[in-house]
């Protein structure tokens, strides 16, 4: 049978977790205009970033498409996009982009509105008026299905590929089987592990894609360590994880993908795309947290599910991040950032199978509504869009 | 070692997990000194194994007796081979295992 949780049905048929109004600069110039928008307007999220000037090729590409697919996220009712004017990803481009959703949308444009605080004015007028439709539409029942949930760890230590990623990926198995879908990113965390994910792959143009890109991400960084000035730095497995009981960079990698646990992988998508497809997905990315994260809201995940065994209190604007750790003693010290404890495996108080049950209880509350900790405090640091070199 | 690496093992019992039911190995969740003996938790199942030699927190235990060349099965899946046959309760590491993959002159 398939659960449900309480979610708000979109114009196209996507499902939200959240109803925010994004202010979304096309360009770095507009960051500050888009900022004080939100600040005026509770219930708005901005995303200001450094990027959309003077970019050329693939690297422009992918900023302006990954800015594309940020506002077409679910989780969003509306998008007020804040342009200079000037720029060559023009924001009429990022609008249109953004339209066929059918959600609440306009545009403000600093150069035609006069001056900064004209625009201000104008985009808290437009994002105001957003927020009052917003304020109306109620949540209803919605199947698991309608869920994706991007798998992203960080600050990550031996609890996390012991008991923490584990547990996470049974919580991840259970919204697979059911319809729904999962995204595993970070190629350079699971370089060793293609023959095994390819082998979980649906079909063989997908295990061909999945040795792709890792394959890819490992020239790359053979590549980019060859010309390094720090030679010492250039091994794929690092004496730290060696005294922490990991012999191999198979083992090493196999504990960052037991995040998306033992289901098949659908497809692989590159950075800046949406999922085409329900399913768990590889995307295409490097390990920065951040870079991750926009990635995967990009692709359309709506709540994001963050293992830390030393860690971070980061968020993202709008999509809520639930932090668990699989450390005691961090969760002791960071009990306003971490949501859950997995430590309590490695404590004797319970089974990895009860702490995969817990998390994906959680993610149910979550996307019902219920606010994660790093959303609560405000945090948002995780939007960064990624370079193309 | 669990404080080098900053975690607190509050658990008293000697105790490993197994992962996944056809691993060979099993991690520690404390340190375990030779001769001590380790509960290791399968599924509902228990068993009590004596462990040969100190393990630290995070390192992995031979479930079974393993020959040379023997694949050891870690979440499922194979993470290296045996470089010299091992007893079971040994300390499996890069000193006994080895893995082909991810190597660099």
């Amino acid at each position: 049978m398939t659960e449900t949780f309480m979610g708000y049905r979109r114009e196209n048929g996507q499902v939200g977790i959240r109803n925010e109004i994004a202010i979304i600069p096309s360009v770095f110039c507009s960051g500050k205009v888009a900022e004080r928008i939100a600040y005026q307007v509770p219930g708005s999220v901005y995303f200001r970033h450094p990027v959309g000037c003077s970019q050329v090729g693939e690297d422009l590409e992918t900023t302006a498409k990954t800015l594309i697919q940020i506002g077409k996220n679910p989780n969003y009712a509306g998008v007020v996009v804040v342009g200079l004017g000037c720029e060559r990803f023009s924001p009429q481009e990022l609008a249109a982009g953004i339209k066929p959703t059918g959600k609440m949308l306009e545009t403000v444009i600093i150069q035609q509105e006069g001056d900064s605080l004209q625009a201000i004015q104008e985009g808290i007028k437009k994002a105001r008026e957003m927020q009052q439709v917003a304020s109306r539409q109620q949540r209803e029942e919605i199947p698991v299905s309608e869920l994706t949930i991007a798998l992203n760890c960080g600050g990550s230590d031996v609890t996390s590929g012991l008991v923490a990623n584990p547990a996470l990926g049974l919580a991840s198995d259970k919204i697979v089987e059911q319809g729904g879908s999962a995204i595993l990113s970070e190629i350079t965390e699971l370089l060793g592990t293609e023959d095994i994910l390819a082998r979980r792959a649906v079909d063989d143009h997908v295990a061909a894609e999945i040795k792709r890109t890792i394959e890819d991400t490992e020239q790359r960084l053979e590549r980019q360590t060859a010309e390094s000035s720090n030679q010492a730095r250039n091994h794929l497995i690092s004496t730290g994880n060696y005294d922490g009981g990991l012999s191999s960079v198979v083992e090493k990698s196999l504990g960052s993908m037991k995040k998306s646990g033992n289901a098949p992988f659908s497809g692989v998508v590159k950075y800046g795309e949406q999922l085409q497809q329900k399913g768990l997905h590889l995307l295409d990315s490097p390990g920065h947290d951040g870079e991750t994260a926009t990635g995967q809201v990009a692709a359309g995940a709506q709540l994001i599910v963050f293992p830390t065994g030393r860690g971070t209190p980061t968020g993202f604007p709008g999509v809520p991040v639930l932090k668990i750790t699989g450390n005691s003693k961090t969760y002791q010290r960071m009990k306003e950032n971490i949501d859950i404890n997995v430590g309590r495996v490695i404590d004797g108080e319970a089974s990895l199978e009860q702490l995969g049950e817990e998390i994906y209880q959680e993610i149910i509350e979550v996307a019902s509504g219920k606010g994660v900790k790093a959303e609560i405090l405000g945090h948002d640091e995780l939007f960064c869009i990624t370079r193309v070199p | 070692m669990s404080e080098h690496l900053n975690v607190a093992v509050n658990n008293e019992k000697k105790s490993a997990l197994l992962i996944d039911e056809k691993d060979n190995v099993s991690v520690a969740l404390t340190q375990i000194n030779e001769g001590e003996n380790c509960l290791v938790r399968k599924g509902k199942e228990e068993e009590i194994i004596r462990v040969l030699e100190r393990i630290n927190f995070g390192h992995k235990i031979a479930l079974t007796d393993l020959e040379k060349d023997a694949p050891v099965l870690k979440y499922g899946e194979i993470i290296g081979r045996m470089s010299v046959p091992v007893q079971k309760g040994s300390w499996i590491h890069n000193h006994n295992m080895y893995c082909e993959r991810g190597m660099r002159a």
